[in-house]
């Protein structure tokens, strides 16, 4: 399937847009909002050109399109819709339902900052404020690993029966045309295959009731099934990223790690930020210093043991969080790898950052002295007085 | 990363300075070329400074922060040169190519920047886009400068597929499609050092 590589210039929307075309759903229900409105804008236009066969509902607010697409997939199709920010906000009473519900929507997002004060750039903010909310969540580095997690992100979410968030940085990749290689149209259709629900709205041969009322007697039972979901979610998540990059040459994992092998220090990061700081650990390496990277991409379900495992070794870890949850404590990244460390018996010392809240740019430079810094941390020349070192922020 | 060429595009909104940031990437793009193309987003207004970029490289590019020191700076509006810091980051033995009727001599001298050893380009794209598509759409024309001043993309092989491009988006004017092609060509032709 290699050979018929078809190499194109595309921004993260137009791949977003791209891959839901091939996927063809059942039914589109889509609200606009910056910087997402293109995924649906684009693919409206396959609709009217007649290239998918798809049922595209123009809703009245992003309540209204995560209504529809949990109505829509409750009645057995695979549905899909596309959001950012205050919209995913919007959708936040919806979210937990789809997932309770187990649907297997798959909802390509913009990550961008969250009001206020108003701010159309790239944060972490909106999809960790729903991190609790029962999807899935892949944050995705560039425009072909959106494409290619949206793909795989079908796969997944029918055979989990979760829904999932597969998200980019806004503008930095939304708006950035970039190469990419694009799969066959076949070849899509024969990996990501038929949907077969197992079982649906209106289905006379199996009759069921969905949303019913649920008290002391039973809820918790029919929670743990979900609960149970995401927890064996991380098995198929596994076997699905080996399928896809034995078919198709592109290799993914829970996170990705570069130049892991040797390192002393690392920065466990997300989203573009990881594809800035693989040219540092070039430069830091050229100086002697053995960095690495690890960029999460998976952080709904946390693959914990993975991660403990990944960083047992290091000497010392920076933490690398684009959103702030205003606990008191470091940003989510780092509170839940140190969770995942507490047990570890390896685990090495680590330093938290926030960095590029509502769109703050991040140069080189920056990232190099967060490597520079946890390497003093690491041989105790160099003392952090807070937990959490806020990157770039002027004072 | 030593092989990378970032470039800086300044115009005003309405002007295209994203289209063709856009076009210039898709071009070096199909040459075989890993590219990267952004605008600068901000409250759309017509006629307001913006800014749009490239990054073109041999290899795989995986830098996502913005660019702060472009090697090429393209100026589409000689006006912005009074309101807006265009030689921004620039620095010894980096371009810049500015849509102008003068020579690099006189803008050198104007602005009294002589000591600091930036390559100055002039164009009359303007003009150029006026005798050749009839309007003054001055980002095409100065994409055949760039070209140009580039000097990694063969001129012949990126008119091929500009042509291409544009039958596509104007499969009713076939007259804005030559007049692009010539205006491209006589840009690359007619920029000066």
């Amino acid at each position: 399937m290699a050979d018929k590589k078809l190499t194109v210039a595309r921004t993260g929307n137009e791949a977003m847009a791209e891959a839901m075309r091939q996927i063809n759903p059942d039914v589109v229900a889509a609200y606009p909002i910056t910087p997402a409105t293109e995924i649906a804008q684009i693919f409206a236009g396959f609709v009217a050109d007649g290239l998918v066969d798809t049922e595209f509902v123009t809703v009245e607010s992003e309540h209204s399109a995560m209504s529809a697409t949990i109505g829509a997939a409750a009645a057995g199709g695979r549905c899909m819709t596309a959001t950012s920010s205050q919209g995913l906000m919007l959708m936040a009473e919806m979210l937990p339902i789809a997932s309770a519900l187990r649907l297997p929507i798959v909802m390509p997002e913009v990550n961008r900052t969250i009001s206020a004060p108003i701010n159309i750039h790239c944060d972490h903010s909106d999809t960790m404020f729903v991190r609790d909310s029962g999807w899935m969540q892949v944050y995705c580095e560039d425009a072909q690993e959106a494409y290619d997690s949206v793909l795989m992100g079908i796969k997944i979410a029918e055979k989990v029966r979760l829904p999932m968030i597969v998200s980019t940085d806004g503008f930095i990749i939304s708006h950035c045309m970039a190469n990419m290689d694009l799969i066959d149209d076949r070849d899509v259709k024969d990996y990501i295959g038929k949907y077969k629900p197992q079982t649906w709205l209106l289905n006379p041969e199996k009759k069921i009731t969905i949303g019913c009322l649920d008290l002391q007697d039973y809820y918790f039972e029919h929670k743990m099934v979900a609960i149970d979901a995401m927890r064996n979610a991380k098995s198929v998540i596994k076997e699905c990223c080996e399928e896809f990059g034995e078919k198709f040459g592109r290799k993914y994992g829970f996170f990705d790690t570069y130049k892991m092998e040797d390192a002393e220090v690392a920065i466990l990061a997300m989203g573009s930020l990881a594809g800035t700081a693989k040219v540092v650990v070039d430069n830091m390496r050229k100086t002697g210093r053995k960095a690495g990277l690890i960029k999460m991409r998976v952080f709904r379900p946390f693959p914990a043991d993975e991660l403990a495992r990944a960083v047992s070794g290091l000497k010392a870890l920076a933490i690398m969080d684009r959103s702030d949850a205003m606990s008191g404590l470091e940003g989510p990244l780092a509170v839940e790898t140190k969770a995942a460390l507490y047990d570890s018996a390896g685990k090495p010392k680590i330093h938290s950052y926030v960095y590029g809240l509502g769109g703050r740019d991040v140069q080189i430079s920056e990232i190099e002295n967060v490597y520079k810094d946890i390497c003093d941390f690491a041989q105790a020349k160099k003392k952090f007085g807070e937990n959490v070192t806020y990157l770039g922020v002027r004072e | 990363m030593d092989n990378l060429t970032e470039i800086r595009w300044h115009g005003r909104g309405g002007q295209g300075a994203k289209t063709a940031a856009l076009l210039f990437g898709e071009a070096a793009m199909s040459l075989g070329q890993h590219i990267q193309a952004f605008p600068e987003y901000g409250p759309e207004r017509m006629g307001a400074p913006v800014q749009s970029f490239n990054r073109i490289s041999p290899e795989p590019i995986t830098l996502h922060c913005g660019v702060t020191n472009p090697d090429i700076v393209v100026v589409l509006d000689p006006t912005l040169i009074a309101t807006v810091d265009v030689f921004q980051g620039l620095d010894k033995g980096d371009s810049i190519i500015i849509n102008t009727e003068k020579a690099p001599g006189e803008i050198e001298e104007e602005l009294n920047i002589k000591g600091m050893g930036i390559k100055i380009y002039t164009v009359d794209a303007s003009g150029i886009s006026k005798a050749e598509i009839g309007r003054d759409i001055p980002n095409t024309p100065m994409l055949g400068a760039l070209v140009k001043i580039y000097g990694k993309l063969n001129i012949e092989h990126v008119l091929e597929d500009m042509k291409k491009k544009l039958e596509k988006k104007f499969r009713s004017k076939p007259e804005v499609i030559d007049g692009n092609i010539r205006a491209i060509k006589r840009a690359y032709e007619e920029v000066k050092s």
